[in-house]
């Protein structure tokens, strides 16, 4: 028999609206910085993503890293790495391309309040957490000891350089920058990221942490946080995989029992620890 | 839900003629879908009277094997063959919009009526397998949804079993659960008709049918009976999903990969598998643009593939995903097995592998360690 489809909603979730470029800066070479509006915008919650793109070429998902608290503004931070990012990144300010979202489940920022928090990211993986660092530096009163660790490749890959030297100067946070490799003039942290967690100030009961980066990065700095104390269900993490839909409909994202994009991207460790640990899933 | 018939609800017999005087009651606001004989396996194509249908055809099925032969007289002596009904309610490929000229246009959402004649037991349980993927949200396919509020289900219980099928164990057969508007079961050369809702109760009272005797009713319950007697696979689901969830490193998968071809065609011929890919397709004298969706596979490269590469890059990993999602992370998901056990798969996988094999192969490996 026919199935009762309840109150027929007819609009596609699979199309985008016409987003305008308004701002775009080149952040390193490879990666931008674009300020969107789309119509109907409603907002998003820190670690949420939207579904971008490219018409002719592609949709990619890429996570919002602007402040959420400025709903006008639809921040994308892009690399270029395959055709659609690649053609995205080439769009100039006054261009339009297609977007969609949010989806996903946020980054709990608010209920982290009265806690320390510890917020690890390697690489790009400073993008999608930046409405989180947003959000902390706006509430700063409701947390306790706030911690930035970031590893980049190389000094000239770091992100959001002005930024994170404006956060340093206000010195009610602990930033920490570490490269893999470093080059003349520089005179900072050289190691893994995890290696910065040894001088870390947080009293591990009360932390909760949020970690982005390449996987291996994000299993190493879990698995660093649960050694300091930190438990398992109070270390989030988000997970990258492949993308057709973002809604839960194409089957792409699948990661065990999960859905990337609906059950995540953000997940405990406590829920990915053993499906991180099986090779390939 | 829709109330089941509140008349209508004695089965009656219909004949031949009778099932003709339904096809040509449903064809009037309908596109009839139904079983066609064409190069030598039963697909689902337009139908528009008995004339059409496999009459006096069965198959013979096995592992990587498909025949079909003459044997009685029967309309639906067949089992399932290689295509199912998602290809009509989520199609191979789906256009969802097209962009230029600055704007972007939606698909119109599809307006297709279909009825289905001759939907199995295994096929109505994938039939609600993706209702559950396309409609319990939170996002939702119109296109899917559209027709599937629109379609109407003539079931028929199996009388004879395929060499492939397990629905027995699985729970969705021989005899069609609730979900269809009329179950037909072939019994001599009638038909016993059930109505499962009162569409399916109205349109039986307005075809030529007689009343359905006690004799009636315990043929068709025999003929039910001896398929599911005839059927030769089972899986057990006992525990399974968790057996497979926690035996990721089972040396069983390097086995089954050895012999996978990542072809592919398991997926496709699954009544259950859902997955899509969304591709672009650019006009040549023009910048607009059509973003569709098409059936994808786990067992290709591109499916999983992130910056760097694939996730899961060969055989084993694919395989591993297939059956794990089939058979255990599927209940995770969606609260159901996401095999029904039609057997397509192990009928149309070129060397034959067979799910109810590695279940089993896995659990008794353990079994034996007493794990
Ligand atoms: S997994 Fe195989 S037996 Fe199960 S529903 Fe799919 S094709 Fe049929
Ligand atoms: S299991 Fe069989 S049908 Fe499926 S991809 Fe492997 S070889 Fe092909
Ligand atoms: S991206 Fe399509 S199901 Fe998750």
């Amino acid at each position: 028999m026919a199935h009762p489809v309840e109150q027929m909603d007819m609009t596609d979730p699979m199309v985008p609206t016409l987003a305008r470029i308004l701002r775009k800066r080149v952040e390193i070479p490879g990666v931008v910085t674009f300020e969107l509006e789309a119509p109907g915008w409603q907002g998003f919650a820190p670690g949420q993503f939207n579904m971008l793109s490219l018409f002719g070429v592609g949709e990619i998902a890429i996570s919002v890293s602007g402040y959420d608290a400025e709903p006008d503004r639809i921040v994308h931070t892009i690399r270029d790495v395959g055709a659609t990012s690649h053609g995205l990144s080439l769009l100039e300010e006054g261009d339009t391309m297609g977007l969609r979202g949010p989806y996903g489940v946020p980054w709990p920022v608010a209920d982290a309040a009265g806690r320390d928090v510890v917020v690890v990211a390697g690489g790009l993986g400073l993008a999608p957490v930046r409405p989180i660092l947003y959000h902390l530096l706006a509430n700063r009163g409701d947390y306790g000891k706030v911690t930035l660790l970031y590893g980049a490749r190389r000094p000239e890959e770091i992100l959001f350089t002005e930024e994170l030297g404006q956060w340093r100067a206000q010195l009610d946070m602990d930033i920490e920058v570490t490269v893999d490799h470093a080059s003349p003039g520089w005179h900072g942290h050289v190691g893994v990221v995890t290696t910065l967690f040894r001088g870390a100030d947080f009293s591990p009961d009360t932390t909760t942490a949020f970690v982005c980066g390449p996987e291996i990065m994000m299993r190493f700095a879990a698995n660093a946080l649960t050694d300091a104390g930190v438990a398992a269900d109070d270390i989030y993490l988000s997970m990258e995989r492949n993308m057709q839909c973002g809604i839960g409909l194409c089957g792409h994202c699948q990661l065990g029992p999960y859905f990337v994009c609906k059950d995540g991207p953000v997940f405990t460790w406590g829920q990915m620890r053993r499906v991180m640990t099986v090779k390939e899933l | 839900m829709t109330a089941t018939a509140t008349k209508d609800v004695t089965p009656v017999v219909l004949s031949h003629a009778g099932l003709d005087a339904l096809i040509a009651a449903l064809a009037v606001d309908r596109q009839v879908i139904g079983p066609v004989r064409r190069d030598g396996a039963v697909v689902y194509e337009p139908v528009s009277s008995v004339a059409d249908l496999p009459r006096g055809w069965v198959d013979d099925q096995a592992g990587g094997t498909y025949r079909m032969r003459r044997e009685g007289d029967r309309l639906f002596g067949y089992t399932v063959g290689p295509s199912s009904w998602k290809r009509f309610l989520h199609p191979p490929k789906q256009v969802l919009w097209r962009a230029g000229d600055g704007a972007i246009t939606p698909e119109p959402i599809a307006k297709e009526r279909f009825a289905f004649l001759g939907v199995r037991g295994c096929e109505l349980a994938a039939i609600a397998v993706q209702d559950k993927v396309f409609l319990d949200g939170p996002y939702r396919d119109p296109h899917y949804a559209a027709r599937r509020a629109a379609a109407f289900i003539v079931a028929v219980n199996c009388t004879r079993a395929g060499g492939t099928c397990f629905c027995v164990s699985m729970e969705t057969g021989p005899k069609a659960a609730p979900g269809y508007d009329i179950a037909l079961t072939e019994i001599g050369g009638e038909l016993l008709a059930e109505a499962g809702s009162d569409a399916g109760g109205m349109i039986l009272s307005a075809v030529p049918t007689r009343p359905a005797t006690q004799a009636d009713l315990d043929a068709a319950a025999a003929g039910i009976a001896g398929a599911e007697a005839q059927m030769g696979r089972a899986i057990n689901t006992e525990g399974l999903a968790d057996l497979l969830t926690d035996n990721p490193d089972h040396p069983r998968w390097d086995v089954v990969a050895d012999r996978c071809l990542n072809c592919a065609n398991c997926t496709m011929v699954c009544p259950t598998c859902f997955c899509t890919t969304v591709d672009e397709v650019s006009a040549l004298d023009s910048d607009a643009t059509t973003r569709e969706s098409r059936w994808a596979s786990c067992f290709t490269t591109e499916f999983s593939y992130v910056h760097g590469g694939a996730v899961r890059p060969g055989a084993k990993s694919r395989y591993r995903q297939w059956m794990t999602h089939k058979l255990g992370s599927w209940w995770d998901q969606f609260d159901m097995s996401g095999c029904t056990g039609c057997g397509r798969c192990v009928t149309w996988c070129p060397v034959g592998i067979d799910i109810t094999e590695e279940a089993a192969a896995i659990r008794s490996d353990l079994e034996a360690e007493g794990g």
